[in-house]
């Protein structure tokens, strides 16, 4: 027992770690297609940023093994003090932080740099497992509420102080947590209104919002009054009030842009939105990244064929567009087969999590499955230029190791707890 | 739906929305995905083929092509410029570098475009190896063209960098390229410029070329230009304009049989050269601005001036046609022609017959008398003028008068034929008779012609009743000539009613009191006819228009001199020896040839500026 114990490769999940593998290899070709330069071919050239990608993924291999030796049992029991300390790398990039990009996100460690936000990921899913986890833990609580929504604040808050809003988007993933354990509906239903309405607001005005809402508002009264009459007799005031809530929404989402906010933060909210024709930067990066898809094809242009990869047209195309490369070189059979890989890689993750007889291990597995599907859907959606650019890494795909390791980190723990789950009674 | 399945459910509905939308992008899109050429990535490279050579009809070599040296700028190349040593080593002052400079950077920093055009090749030689100390400049070579026979200007044209306006309406063109603009280089552009070839070319971003778009799929050869042999017999047409000398006019020559222009020259002429090269456009300016000479105006296809006598010709035919007269009816003259009771109803004429003529005697006579009787006759076979009137102009304008002649030549005037209308529109009550218009009959009044119209119109009679539209491409390489160009057109006039005139053209020259007795060539029967036409601005015009030999005919000729007082001073001469040049090789009058080539009307020009200043 005990050394089976000691095999640290005993129970884990190996299609799970052939999906790593797999899509790993497949992200490191895109990046060598999209830096690789006709006077320097070789695979191992450290000047190179491909040269560094499998640096990261050679070192990612002791990480693996570093969390696959320690036991299951630390990552539940020290979790506070994983996430807590993870804050407090967070913070202290306030002080000894690098500017990179004009976001003050990472630490400098000589000719290499450290993004912390990308392992805090992994410490706010600990956190949050720990959390649900625990005995008293019911979200029909309102302070249960509170506790979990704090959770998810502060590492957002602190990464989108950087400013990295990007990233701290990928926080929203967790509402897929809550809801699955138990948060309820109306929760999502006023999160979306919400959402609705302040992006309607940024990009056509309070007025126009505000008219459009009270038709809305006024076509569902009409609905209850006919349809459903005993509903309106109870809840007519209710709809009403509904809609005072938001009318006073729309009003402070105004009052909050146009006199709170400076111009810089104004700035950002619409090139964010798509509101201000930014053809230099940001709407060229779509533009770019849009017609270079296209270029692909059925069968695409194969591997190193890519005219527009080969021009160097997309602007950071080995990091957050790197899904271009694959578009264009490997055209529509390809993209798709990644797309489809990326598909049974989470879903797998949600059939082991909903396996977990622990409930610490399932909230984690179904955060991380969150996590990769959000940051699956924002950074795809946005090269296939159906989002707005949210400057986020395609998980194994994009050029960085800060990435690269803290996707490795989120996933390998979860491997490690499933591996574990034959200790569970 | 459960709960836990919400999360799976949004995996695969994002995936099939990605997935269509890649379908989308990458199957959908990229059909018409060839925009991708006109985008950034793709540079265009242009192969231009050399433009077609032109020929005389013996196979001398008018038109041929240069190299030539352009100065070329890239703004933000330009590095540590020494000014002032840049400035001498190419002779423009530091103003014009710094204009020039200006320009280059408004059309684009990156892009190369034209700092200096033309330069020649002693220029080129000079610069070529000073060129490398000059960053952000290079020289590029060009073809441009060569005239090694300076003669017919205005037959030949110019080529000139395309305009705005062109560039918008055919997308052939791009910015900079050369475009025929005048004579042949433009009503034979397609032909002789042929196809450029293209050439798409990859490149990144920061506009580094990285190799063949597409391997080169949308790249094309450049299909050379077509070289074209004209009908234009260059040593008649240089004889022609040594003749016209110091003289305005126009002279246009026309082989009957097919309808080959054989000359067509222009006075004032100009060096064709002067088009070409660093100085084209100083040169194209101060012969544009020239109002005095107007060199630019190709008098042989533009100038419209009323014929004069040899429209009589129209007139004898018409008559004869409409059956009002016989080559016998006679017409006795007193000096003149009273065609009304008023005291100003009368017409001079210097026949000095005085005893009944014959229409042989009136024509090598040129009796205005004769030929008024004849038209009034014709307009007043009808019963009202308005009917007569459009049935004569229907028989003149069947010789090609009055309109276009539709051919390939650049430029032309319709001239103008009077009809009913016309008359009713400058005598709105329409109360005007035969007499009102009785001037057409002697070519005056309301008839105006072109030397080209007039020298068909003398084809024509000389192919007793047909004409081939005249035309200046005899030969294109590989391409049929037009079929409107070999298809005769037929005049309303029998070819019975033309021997009779015929007889009393080649009496014009060869009876000894024909008109033009003195321009007699001995061995060729030249059928002609004077003409001196009546203009408000001066001196008469001298006319004369010519055919020979009188059977089977080689050539037909029109001569137009400007204010050259009467039709057998200066163009009966001309039109005599170029006939004899033309069919003999060479002329035997060295003296009318001498006054001819030494012959001057410069100071009846002179005349009229000066009358014109002191209006």
């Amino acid at each position: 027992m005990r050394s089976k114990k000691n095999n640290i490769f005993l129970g884990i999940d190996w299609l799970l770690v052939l999906f790593y593998f797999i899509l790993i290899f497949l992200g490191w070709l895109n990046i060598y297609a999209a830096t690789v330069t006709e006077d320097e071919y070789e695979i191992i050239n450290l000047s190179s940023e491909y040269g560094k990608q499998i640096i990261w993924i050679g070192l990612s291999v002791p990480i693996i093994l570093l969390i696959l030796m320690f036991d299951a049992k630390m990552y539940e029991k020290y979790a506070s003090i994983i996430y807590v300390t993870s804050l407090i790398s967070l913070l202290g990039l306030f002080v000894f932080g690098k500017n990179i990009n004009g976001a003050t996100s990472w630490y400098g460690f000589g000719i290499f740099s450290l993004q912390p936000s990308e392992f805090v990921k992994a410490t706010t899913a600990l956190a949050m497992a720990k959390l649900v986890s625990e005995k008293m833990f019911n979200l029909k609580n309102l302070e249960t509420q509170i506790q979990s929504i704090l959770i998810l604040f502060f590492p957002a808050i602190l990464i989108t102080l950087q400013p990295d809003p990007g990233s701290a988007l990928v926080y929203g993933a967790f509402i897929f947590v809550l809801y699955r354990e138990g948060l309820p509906f109306y929760f999502i239903t006023v999160g979306i209104t919400a959402l609705i309405l302040f992006i309607s607001t940024l990009i056509f005005g309070y007025f126009i919002t505000l008219i459009a809402s009270l038709v809305l508002f006024f076509l569902i009264l009409i609905y209850f009054y006919f349809y459903r009459k005993r509903a309106f007799k109870r809840g007519w005031l209710k709809i009403i009030g509904i809609y005072i809530m938001s009318a006073l929404f729309i009003f402070s989402i105004d009052f909050v842009f146009n006199q709170v906010f400076e111009q810089r933060h104004r700035d950002r909210f619409n090139i964010l939105l798509g509101k201000t024709a930014d053809t230099k930067s940001i709407g060229y990066n779509t533009n770019q990244s849009v017609t270079t898809i296209a270029n692909g094809g059925f069968f695409g242009k194969g591997f190193l064929e890519g005219e527009r990869t080969k021009g160097d047209f997309v602007p950071e195309q080995q990091t957050d567009y790197i899904f271009t490369t694959v578009g264009e070189e490997w055209g529509f059979l390809g993209s798709s087969i990644v797309i489809i890989l990326f598909v049974l890689f989470i879903l797998r993750i949600i059939q082991i999590a909903e396996r977990q007889k622990s409930k610490f291990s399932r909230v984690y597995g179904y955060s991380i499955a969150a996590i990769f599907f959000t940051h699956f859907t924002i950074n795809i959606g946005m090269v296939l230029g159906l989002l707005p650019t949210i400057g986020i890494p395609l998980p194994f795909f994009s050029y960085g190791g800060s990435a690269l390791w803290g996707f490795t980190v989120l996933l390998f723990i979860f491997i490690k707890l499933d591996a574990n789950r034959i200790y569970e009674w | 739906m459960k709960r836990f399945n919400l999360l799976s459910f949004s995996v695969i509905l994002i995936s099939v929305i990605y997935i269509a939308r890649l379908f989308y992008l990458q199957l959908l899109e990229n059909d018409y995905n060839i925009p991708t050429l006109n985008s950034s990535a793709v540079k265009v490279v242009y192969d231009y083929p050399e433009r077609g050579y032109i020929y005389d009809r013996n196979g001398i070599l008018l038109v041929a092509n240069q190299a030539s040296y352009d100065i070329m700028i890239v703004p933000n190349e330009v590095k540590h410029l020494d000014t002032l040593e840049f400035c001498n080593l190419l002779k423009i002052t530091k103003e014009d570098l710094i204009k020039k400079t200006e320009k280059a950077i408004r059309y684009s920093t990156r892009i190369p475009s034209i700092f200096l055009a033309q330069l020649s090749k002693t220029d080129y030689a000079f610069l070529q190896e000073k060129m490398y100390k000059y960053k952000g400049f290079y020289i590029q070579k060009r073809s441009i063209r060569e005239y090694p026979v300076k003669s017919a200007p205005n037959v030949l044209g110019y080529i000139s960098e395309v305009n705005e306006g062109l560039i918008a309406k055919n997308p052939y063109y791009q910015i900079g390229e050369l475009i025929g603009t005048a004579g042949i280089e433009k009503t034979y552009e397609e032909v002789l410029r042929g196809t450029k070839g293209v050439k798409y070319i990859q490149r990144n971003r920061f506009n580094k070329e990285i190799g063949s778009f597409k391997n080169g799929v949308f790249d094309t050869l450049p299909v050379p230009g077509k070289d074209i042999t004209l009908t234009i017999d260059s040593k008649l047409q240089q004889y022609g304009e040594a003749l016209m000398a110091n003289k305005r006019g126009g002279i246009v020559a026309i082989e009957p049989s097919s309808g080959e222009i054989l000359a067509l020259i222009s006075m004032p002429t100009y060096d064709p050269n002067l088009m070409v090269g660093r100085e084209r456009s100083a040169n194209f300016t101060k012969l544009y601005l020239d109002s005095i000479s107007r060199p630019l105006l190709d008098r042989g296809l533009q100038a419209q001036y009323p014929p004069g006598s040899p429209f009589k010709i129209i007139s004898a035919l018409t008559a004869l046609q409409e059956n009002v007269i016989t080559p016998y009816t006679t017409t006795t003259c007193h000096g003149g022609y009273k065609y009304g009771s008023g005291a100003g109803s009368f017409m001079k004429c210097h026949c000095e017959t005085g005893y009944p003529i014959d229409l042989n005697v009136a024509i090598y006579r040129s009796c205005n008398s004769y030929f008024s009787n004849a038209y009034r006759k014709v307009i007043e076979k009808y019963k009202t003028p308005y009917e007569g009137m459009n049935v004569w102009n229907k028989h003149v304008e069947s010789f090609g008068l009055g309109n276009y002649l539709n051919n390939d030549l650049a430029v032309g005037q319709k001239g103008n034929i009077p009809d009913g209308d016309y008359y009713n529109r400058v005598y709105p009550n329409g109360r005007w008779r035969a007499t009102a218009t009785i001037s057409n009959a002697i070519g005056q009044g309301e008839v105006l012609t072109t030397p080209i119209q007039l020298a068909n119109m003398t084809a024509t009679v000389a192919n007793r009743g047909f004409y081939f539209t005249p035309h200046i491409a005899k030969h294109i390489e590989g391409v049929p000539l037009d079929k409107k160009f070999t298809t005769p057109n037929y005049t309303t006039i029998d070819k019975k009613y033309f021997e009779p005139v015929i007889e009393g053209l080649f009496n014009v020259v060869d009876n000894p009191r024909g008109t033009a007795h003195w321009s007699k060539v001995e061995g060729i029967d030249i059928c002609g006819k004077t003409g001196t036409a009546e203009n408000p601005h001066g001196q008469d015009h001298s006319i004369f228009i010519a055919f020979a030999p009188k059977d089977n005919p080689k050539i037909a000729i029109a001569v137009f001199v400007e204010n050259g007082y009467w039709g057998s001073r200066w163009a009966g001469p001309i039109a005599t020896l170029m006939i004899e040049n033309y069919l003999k090789g060479k002329t035997n009058r060295p003296l009318v040839e001498e006054r001819m080539f030494n012959g001057s009307i410069q100071e009846e020009y002179n005349k009229q500026i000066q009358g014109n200043l002191r209006h």
